[in-house]
């Protein structure tokens, strides 16, 4: 393979970007060229990467030497998992830059946008391509920056400014555990590089608790990145941002990079018992929290948002039960169809208007038949109808459960149940009955460049789970991965029970009706997020009141008191004591000296 | 005359200034406490020049040190006098009073 390759794939958004935002961002059209060109250079060159030499190392360059064991490179790895992740990426980014053409048609920053994306594109292609952990850290802030460009693409919007501060802040939180876990490693393991550290992971196994603190290090990085709890709220206010871009960084790619970087990292992962538990039991309790939130949203995005919190806490259990394999299977699969999902959201809410709220749409089956077809397979993909890939991959992930720890098994059966629950609750309002508001009676479907790329991604998302199509993508050694896995042909029964059960729930409690007719105080509860942005929210007021309260005080009696007020009370009281002795009797002094005098001689001469 | 010792002199000299220091204690007029204050260096002078009358040398000739300081005192009290009557001449004049009590405007 051509080693220019990989730099052509990585850098040609990056010169896109470049242009746009610093020179070309005055003319629409070509900024909307600029972008599709370096993101189709990108899907090239990644489709020409297949097929040849499966593990490659692009050449590094020699970026930092600092004494005799500082060494930085930068360098990309091209190997079967960033092949697989590269193919995601490019591909689900040349279709939403094509959809976006038209859904941000009539944007004023139509140019910044776009500069915007190619930025975005080109930090998550340092991501999959970094060959270390301190240039995969670079990229992972980039994209952390782009993403806050583009939640807050419509910044005069208050709340759409609110959510990106909202993603960068705590998102921080996330990065400052990753850049620890990368010190951590690098001093003890003496290299960021990923196949250093896997070779010479035995300098750190030696003492577990170390091990286990670099791991969770680490992982605080996905946990931020890929919204997993405590850290997941900012994944649902992102959805402030357009709709494309919801689809391509808050579902598919960005959120996931999260669980790349787990499965990059897996050999520092995989001797850690304690890790893996810690991991696995955040995955699936984000799994299942996120679902139940999922059941009672009414924004359309926001579903989805919440969907994609509960997928990622999955692919996160997975890792947790020791199967990355599964944890990529699903996360490749799951990329088609909930992009797939946002994108056709997008076109409902551009039809309607900027309408989100799923009360007010339903009956579009028939006005937006494309979009209803692609849907409905976006949705069945999710929720694991049988033979479409969500099934198998998501199968994967329960067997892998299954065998190891039986509790995310439980949480990850229970989170299947309601997935079928609330993606068809979704459908079930938005597409199906009568149209209850007046946009979504006069809806139809979109232009062309946005039903395309959903027909596109519907495609993929049947066939993607299916082994003749992901095995030519994955390779041979990654399938071992997946077959080692013992089958248990009571997962697969209990998949199909549970989504049986969920999407039947779901339809005969919603369908035909207008509005929400779950009340009670769980719904509540579900509605509201389990109150947690409230707590956050109540927590960081009180931190900062309390805080307040503390310099306040210190301003008020220490600066104000003791240093200001108190110097000058202090002379003024030194200088009225003082002044008490000038009583200005002259024959009063006279006796004073006198006597003074007296006591003087009586005390020489004794 | 050899009855007098120097113990009669100081003794009189003791006196002279316990009056001259009572009077300054007591007295209120400024110009009496002026006088009062002349007596107690004379009280001063009279025990020196006793002093140098009984201290005799070597070659028996009294000290003359002590005599000398006494006329240091005599000029250095002359000259406090021209400066001291000097004020209490231009205090009288700004507020027509030698009364110690009434000079209360620096008082706190």
């Amino acid at each position: 393979m051509d080693p220019s390759l990989p730099w052509l794939i990585l850098l040609a958004p990056l010169v896109s970007a470049i242009t746009i935002l610093l020179f070309a961002h005055r003319s629409k059209a070509l900024s909307v060229a600029l972008s599709l060109g370096a993101v189709f250079i990108s899907l090239i060159g990644t489709l020409l990467v297949f097929g040849k030499d499966p593990a490659l190392t692009a050449s590094q360059f020699s970026w930092i030497t600092a004494g005799p064991s500082l060494h930085l490179v930068i360098g990309l790895k091209v190997d079967a998992l960033s092949k697989v992740m590269l193919l995601v990426v490019t591909s689900i980014g040349a279709l939403v830059h094509v959809y976006s053409t038209v859904y941000m048609a009539d944007d004023a920053a139509k140019a910044r946008f776009f500069g915007s994306l190619s930025l975005f594109m080109f930090s998550m292609l340092g991501i999959v391509l970094a060959d270390n952990l301190a240039m995969m850290f670079i990229f992972w802030e980039l994209v952390g920056v782009s993403s806050y460009l583009l939640i807050g693409h419509w910044f005069t919007k208050e709340s759409a400014a609110k959510a990106a501060n909202k993603a960068f802040i705590t998102n921080r939180i996330g990065d400052f555990g990753f850049m620890s876990g990368i010190l951590l490693v690098w001093a003890n393991v003496g290299s960021v590089d990923l196949s250093e550290i896997a070779s010479r992971i035995s300098q750190l196994t030696e003492n577990p608790y170390l091990l286990a603190a670099a791991g969770l290090c680490l992982f605080c990085g996905a946990v931020g990145k890929s919204a997993q709890l405590p850290l997941h709220v900012w994944l649902p206010d992102a959805m402030e941002g357009p709709t494309p871009v919801s689809a391509l960084i808050h579902a598919a790619t960005m959120v996931a990079a999260g669980v790349y970087m787990l499965a990059r990292i897996f050999p520092i992962l995989s001797p850690s018992p304690i890790a893996l538990g810690v991991i696995a039991a955040i995955g699936a309790l984000t799994a299942l929290a996120a679902a139940l939130m999922a059941t009672q949203q009414d924004d359309i995005k926001r579903i989805l948002a919440y969907s994609t919190l509960s997928q990622l806490g999955l692919m996160v259990a997975a890792i947790g039960v020791g199967s990355w394999a599964a944890a990529m299977f699903h996360l490749f699969t799951h990329a088609f169809f909930k992009a797939l999902l946002f994108l056709g959201a997008g076109a409902v809410i551009h039809a309607l208007h900027h309408e989100q709220n799923i009360w007010r749409m339903g009956g579009l089956r028939s006005s937006m038949p494309r979009t209803f077809a692609t849907f409905a397979i976006g949705t069945l993909a999710l929720t694991g109808f049988p033979l479409l890939s969500g099934f198998f991959s998501k199968d994967t992930i329960l067997l892998a459960a299954y065998h190891q720890n039986k509790g995310v098994f439980a949480a990850g059966l229970l989170t299947s149940l309601l997935t079928a629950f609330y993606m068809t609750r979704l459908f079930v309002v938005a597409f199906l009955g009568t149209p209850r508001s007046e946009s979504a009676g006069h809806a139809h479907d979109c232009a062309e460049a946005m039903t395309v790329p959903l027909m596109i991604l519907a495609v993929l998302s049947v066939i993607a789970g299916y082994e003749f199509f992901s095995k030519s993508l994955f390779g041979e050694p990654f399938f071992e991965h997946i077959h080692s896995i013992h089958h248990a042909s009571i997962v697969p029964t209990l998949a199909i029970t549970v989504f049986a059960i969920g999407s039947v729930a779901g339809f005969l409690l919603y369908s035909g009706k207008s509005e929400e007719p779950v009340k009670n105080p769980f719904a509540t509860l579900f509605a509201h997020r389990f109150y947690v942005d409230e707590l956050y929210a109540a927590l960081i007021a009180g931190t900062q009141d309390l805080l307040a309260a503390i310099s306040a005080w210190v301003d008020q009696y220490l600066v104000d008191g003791l240093l200001v007020r108190g110097l000058s009370t202090a002379t003024w009281g030194a200088g009225y004591l003082f002044r008490l002795l000038q009583f200005g009797n002259l024959q009063g002094y006279a006796f004073l000296f006198g006597a003074g005098v007296v006591a003087l001689l009586y005390i020489l001469i004794k | 005359m050899n009855s007098l010792t120097l113990n009669n002199y100081l003794l009189a000299s003791g006196l002279l200034f316990t009056l001259g220091f009572a009077g300054v204690l007591l007295r209120r007029n400024i110009i009496i406490i002026f006088m009062c204050l002349e007596l107690m260096l004379n009280a001063a002078n009279l025990s020196l020049v006793a002093f140098s009358r009984f201290h005799l040398g070597a070659d028996g000739l009294p000290n003359y040190n002590a005599q000398v300081l006494v006329f240091f005192i005599i000029t250095v009290a002359a000259a406090e006098v021209a400066v001291g009557l000097a004020i209490i001449v231009a205090l009288y004049r700004a507020r027509q009073t030698t009364h110690v009590e009434d000079l209360q405007s620096l008082k706190f």
